[in-house]
């Protein structure tokens, strides 16, 4: 694989990952995402609608932590487990964990670590782990690990400094294993970039992991809610300065527009699509506007909208953090809200993604208060579609030396000063 | 009633809708082609139960893939939500679920009696209470078809008085007079018949005196079908396909004949044997959402262990895309885990096994070799022609098909 940087705008990488794959033929555009899936299958989704959606990642990730305990069925198939998908056409990224379900502490040894499945913890050594690799036959995974740094609160030295011991242990072994196995000569090791929010720790490791010959980077260990991301993006930064400029840098946990658009400026490159499936799952679609180039009239209505929309600020606050929706952010709306009843519009006016050509917001709030699986399937096409969207324009932003805008118009969204654009003004 | 109340209007320019294409010599079994306001609709037909305005998780685009032209709504379940005059607001049930072939609407008769614990029929129509909100509703004949004209579904069912199949006594001949007068106010209130298409619903229970009065008034209303109802309950088998077999002698033979609530396999072959032309059931996508996937076999139980490392699709002859695509392994494994597309795959199966095998069925009477057909699904099925079940095997000689 080759890593083809167009240019560096003010700190932010935007380029081509080329010769991927098997067969050396697939490309990826950076900054991007990947598709995030549940068991080896995108939430919700079978290939027909998955296909419904425009601008579907090249890459996959797939988590171990929902295939290390059907090992054996692997080990037996053979064939990988892109063909054990059925999705032998995509690029496949293997994580450890999923970053929708948090990790219990406390379990990683020396020797091991593990991942939390349906149906129970799968210790896994280094051997183990890579046998489930050789089993799996993605193009990419994540080196076995110490991630536990990350899960507590005030982390001490002594920790991060185990934590990056322990992963250059695992990514040595992991190294040399793959030596060894003529099937993973075509997959390709992440290492695994760990230290809490210990600075020492943190060039150490990324220093150290730089030396070695691995394919990309995963920065670990910077997810967290919103307030921990902010202090750690100057580690971030820190980070990233040490590593390789033509490898990739994947970050996980990290998949809010606004936490995203931070991250690219410190230098990462890739991101997990499952913000969009969170939304979907507290019966929300997202709305953000990302077309930061909108038409003249359209900027004068906003400017002219925008003290109605602070009156009202206080008014969205309250629904938000009222209820079952305390999650909930200002770049989406709940559908299960009673005045989406009657609303025969699409999710977002302009968007074509098959939900908002062919359904209202009414029809998905009718799913939704009948409990109907179907409003999970077009949430997750819409959300999908709009957060591959959202990539695109930040791509082209890149592209045009405009991503300031496309930041100011994010950034605004976020806070809730600009309200969402698809609100209904009383 | 006396026999001597008035007769009510009937609607003599009824249309005729079906059209026969080919008839089995030796059985009853028809083919045909009902012509509807949302496009034609080949019989025998199975119309998959997409209860609440969607057929579970899959989107209309998958549904018509598979090539459905005509589902169910639910009469009950969607006047209460979202209501009879939303659904109006969004252009019909068509428009609200965007779907844009056929819809057969029930009348909220059989849920008001099954699903509502303190529901009351009277001569005026069935009392409830809302699971929702608890308010007091009446389902009349008129607020039904009323209900079912907003929806504006192409076939709308009469409002029957509704009495299960394992209850005998004075209740059922009730139940069967009442349905008829049930029926002409259905009719007289009906406001859009040149777009929809009213069916009656037979009744009379297991008992064939009933069915028979029953199907001698109903068949003097001029409407554009016979829906044959109160069976697929807890009935044995034998008074089923008797009642079934009862019913199609005595339909008139230019018009459909529905079989209500019918979509077992075997149930679905001998039926068509018997006369009828469509069907409905839960089951197929109901069973599909407990992880069982419908073969030629029976049925497979995805989630057991012996499904864990069979790397074929369900069933090797099935074009559907949940075969093309995807291994028995790989759906035991979603199975187990909380993503729904498991669910999806095999509810995109199962319709797919029902439409298949009713082209099959269509076909073969078509090619003037349904009797064979028969025989060969049979012995698929029961891995012999005489382990078919008793009462299938009586079913099938009545009407000149005799399993060797």
């Amino acid at each position: 694989m080759k890593l083809n940087l167009t240019k560096v705008v003010n700190g932010c990488r935007l380029g081509k990952i080329q010769n991927l794959g098997k067969t050396g033929d697939h490309t990826m555009d950076i900054p991007g995402c990947l598709l995030y899936t549940k068991t080896g299958s995108a939430p919700h989704l079978t290939q027909h609608t998955l296909h419904n959606i425009h601008g579907v990642p090249a890459m996959a990730q797939l988590t171990l932590s929902s295939l290390a305990e059907h090992h054996e069925v692997f080990a037996e198939y053979k064939k990988g487990v892109g063909n054990f998908i059925g999705m032998p056409e995509s690029l496949l990224y293997c994580s450890l964990h999923d970053p929708v379900s948090p990790c219990p502490s406390g379990y990683v040894t020396n020797k091991s670590v593990s991942v939390w499945g349906g149906g129970g913890r799968v210790e896994m050594t280094v051997s183990k782990f890579m046998a489930i690799q050789q089993a799996l036959q993605p193009d990419w995974f994540q080196s076995l690990s110490d991630g536990e740094a990350s899960c507590e609160e005030a982390i001490s030295i002594k920790r991060a400094r185990k934590s990056v011991d322990r992963t250059l242990l695992f990514l040595d072994s992991c190294l040399r294993l793959q030596e060894e196995s003529e099937v993973l000569q075509k997959s390709s090791i992440i290492g695994v970039i760990e230290g809490g929010d210990v600075m020492e720790e943190r060039l150490r490791s990324a220093r150290e992991t730089a030396k070695r010959p691995v394919s990309g980077f995963l920065l670990d260990g910077f997810q967290g809610n919103p307030t921990t991301l902010e202090t750690r993006l100057q580690l971030l930064s820190l980070v990233t300065a040490e590593l390789p400029e033509d490898k990739p840098r994947l970050i996980c946990g990290v998949s809010r527009p606004d936490e995203v658009l931070e991250c690219i400026e410190r230098g990462v490159d890739l991101f997990e699509s499952f913000f969009p499936y969170l939304v979907t799952e507290r019966g929300c679609a997202l709305t953000f506007n990302f077309d930061y180039q909108p038409n003249p009239e359209e900027t004068l209505l906003q400017q002219n909208g925008i003290q109605e929309e602070i009156k009202y600020e206080d008014q969205i606050k309250k629904i938000k953090t009222t209820g079952c929706n305390q999650k909930m952010t200002s770049f989406e709306i709940n559908l299960k809200e009673k005045k989406y009843r009657e609303d025969f519009s699409p999710l977002v006016k302009e968007c074509s993604c098959y939900c908002c050509k062919n359904h209202t917001r009414a029809y998905i709030h009718h799913l939704l208060v009948t409990n109907e699986l179907l409003a999970g399937v077009l949430l997750m096409i819409h959300n999908f579609e709009h957060y591959f969207g959202f990539f695109h324009s930040i791509r082209e932003a890149l592209k045009s030396d405009t991503l300031a805008q496309l930041k100011e118009l994010i950034r605004r969204q976020a806070s809730g000063e600009l309200g969402n654009t698809n609100l209904t003004l009383h | 009633m006396a026999a001597g109340a008035a007769v009510p209007t009937s609607l003599e320019s009824a249309p005729r809708i079906m059209r026969l294409v080919a008839e089995c010599s030796r059985s009853r079994a028809r083919a045909g082609e009902l012509r509807l306001p949302h496009g034609p609709v080949a019989t025998p037909v199975f119309m998959p139960v997409g209860t609440q305005a969607t057929m579970k998780g899959i989107t209309t685009e998958q549904l018509d893939a598979l090539g459905c032209r005509i589902c169910l709504g639910n009469t009950y379940h969607l006047g209460l939500r979202p209501g009879p005059e939303l659904i109006q607001k969004a252009n019909g049930l068509h428009g609200f679920m965007n779907w844009p072939h056929n819809l057969l609407t029930d009348s909220g008769g059989f849920q008001m009696v099954s699903l509502v614990a303190l529901s009351e029929v009277t001569e005026e129509g069935v009392r409830f209470r809302s699971p929702y909100d608890g308010e007091e509703t009446l389902l009349s004949p008129e607020r039904s078809v009323e209900i079912q004209n907003s929806l504006g579904s192409d076939i709308i069912m009469q409002l029957d008085d509704v009495v299960s199949s394992t209850v005998t006594g004075p209740r059922v001949e009730e139940a069967m007079h009442r349905s008829v007068r049930w029926l002409d106010r259905c009719i007289a209130a009906h406001r859009q018949p040149d777009k929809q298409n009213l069916f009656a619903i037979i009744q009379g229970g297991l008992d064939a005196d009933l069915r028979a009065t029953c199907l001698e008034e109903m068949t003097k209303r001029d409407v554009p079908g016979f829906a044959i109802g109160g069976l697929s309950g807890g009935e044995s088998k034998v008074q089923f396909w008797k009642m079934v077999a009862l019913s199609t002698s005595k339909l008139p033979k230019d018009k459909p004949r529905y079989l209500m609530g019918v979509g077992y396999a075997t149930d679905l072959v001998v039926c068509v044997a018997l006369g009828c032309d469509m069907f409905d059931c839960v089951y197929p996508t109901r069973t599909a959402r407990f992880g069982s996937a419908l073969v030629p076999t029976g049925q497979l139980q995805l989630k057991k262990k012996q499904y864990e490392k069979d790397f074929g699709p369900i069933d090797p002859e099935c074009s559907c895309p949940t075969c093309k695509r995807h291994s028995r392994a790989f759906l035991h494994t979603l199975l187990h885990s909380d993503n729904t597309a498991a669910l999806h795959h095999l509810t995109v199966h199962n319709i797919a096994y029902q439409l298949q095998l009713m082209s099959a069925i269509r076909a073969s009477i078509v090619e003037k070799r349904f009797p064979d057909f028969v025989c060969s699904f049979m012995n698929t099925m029961y891995g012999d022609q005489t382990l078919c079940p008793p009462w299938a095997t009586e079913a099938l000689a009545s009407v000149g098909i005799t399993l060797s």
